[in-house]
């Protein structure tokens, strides 16, 4: 079998879609990763959620479903139905972290009998706070799926 | 666009329109039951044992139910002082207790006993200031709050010996009891002569105090 231009176009394009691939790939471990560590947070170590956790979680959980479809079958449309979710995720997270670091007034919400969502001890891996970790999470999922939209445009 | 996608546009912003509409009929019917609870619950508001702040005599009440936990409550404490050195004949701040958080009914306990040693306003003061030490809500420590009163003079052993006696018990179920009855469900909740805030905030609470001070000076 001789090789000939044709051949080595589709072999490209296979490299160019298997790299854009990888970046698919790396959104949805970052969402599988958030959305495991979320729930040991929350079941295992039995630390409940805040209001603005829960909204997080909304936004990420499905994150690690749809992208894990989308990476299975290589479909790009997948990364597209995700992005909403990512950059929802990211507002809610980034509010999230502005009010544990003060620099948005705390709404005056009064107290139920749930957890807070700013003055909770809300630290692992010693010093480093959870919302913080969050909005990284999000953050790296859009400029993934950013990367991946870009490379596989039609 | 297409029609499908004019479609999807439709009924998204009915949905949305919906909810705000019901959110808007619920809240105004569950502010107008709760006022009327109040209204038939009245004597409910101040009792004998309640702390009361200011001038025992003053025209304007605020009733303010309090949890020594609650964030919310230690953020408002400075609002409501402020409020009293503005209006310092015609305001008195009558505190009940609403211990949601665990081991905030010991912590009312131990303002009780201060309040028995003359000395409310400091632990409370202290307690409040502390809070973020002694009240996260994942894993509260109450016990703390004895080193802290002790800091602001309180004599613990007597404090421990009165917060063991039958009436600091029956002192916090009267107030879990009203409390109930007037359907208090968050804290800080506060009625300015009887009257519930439109909305919850520190600006609504000073207007709300504003017009009854008004009304009392005609």
């Amino acid at each position: 079998m001789k090789k000939n231009a044709s051949d080595k176009r589709s072999a490209t394009a296979l490299t160019r879609s298997g790299s854009a691939w990888v970046w698919l790939s790396a959104a949805w471990a970052v969402a599988l990763v958030a959305t495991s560590a979320a729930l040991f947070i929350g079941e295992v170590m039995g630390m409940t959620p805040c209001l603005l956790c829960w909204y997080q979680r909304i936004f990420m959980f499905p994150l690690a479903l749809i992208l894990g479809m989308a990476a299975f079958g290589n479909d790009r449309r997948g990364a597209i139905y995700g992005l909403p979710l990512a950059l929802g995720g990211m507002a809610v997270a980034g509010y999230h972290t502005a009010l544990v670091a003060g620099w948005v007034p705390q709404w005056w919400i009064p107290c139920g009998a749930g957890p807070s969502c700013s003055n909770q001890a809300l630290v692992i891996l010693g010093n480093v706070q959870i919302p913080w970790l969050s909005l990284l999470a999000f953050t790296a999922i859009v400029l993934f799926l950013f990367v991946h939209l870009r490379k596989t445009r039609p | 666009m297409n029609t499908r996608q004019v479609a999807v546009a439709g009924i998204l912003a009915f949905v949305v329109a919906a909810f705000a509409v019901g959110m808007s009929l619920y809240q105004k019917r569950t502010q107008s039951a709760q006022d009327q609870t109040v209204r038939a619950e009245q004597s409910r508001l101040v009792r004998m044992h309640s702390p009361v702040l200011g001038p025992q005599g003053a025209p304007v009440t605020i009733v303010e139910f309090f949890d020594p936990a609650c964030e919310t409550c230690r953020a408002f404490h400075p609002v409501v002082k402020r409020l009293m050195a503005q209006y310092p004949d015609d305001v008195r701040l009558v505190i009940r207790y609403a211990p949601f958080h665990q081991g905030s009914d010991q912590v009312v306990k131990l303002l009780e006993a201060a309040k028995r040693q003359g000395r409310y306003q400091v632990v409370l003061e202290a307690v409040l200031e502390a809070q973020p030490l002694w009240a996260d809500h994942g894993r509260p420590n109450p016990d703390l709050t004895f080193e802290i009163a002790k800091a602001a003079g309180l004599d613990i052993e007597r404090a421990r010996q009165d917060m063991a006696g039958p009436e600091m018990q029956a002192l916090l179920a009267q107030d879990v009891e009203d409390l109930t009855a007037l359907q208090v469900k968050r804290t800080p909740t506060f009625f300015v002569n009887g009257r519930s805030l439109p909305s919850f905030g520190p600006d609504q609470l000073a207007a709300l105090v504003a017009e009854e001070v008004a009304k009392v000076k005609r």
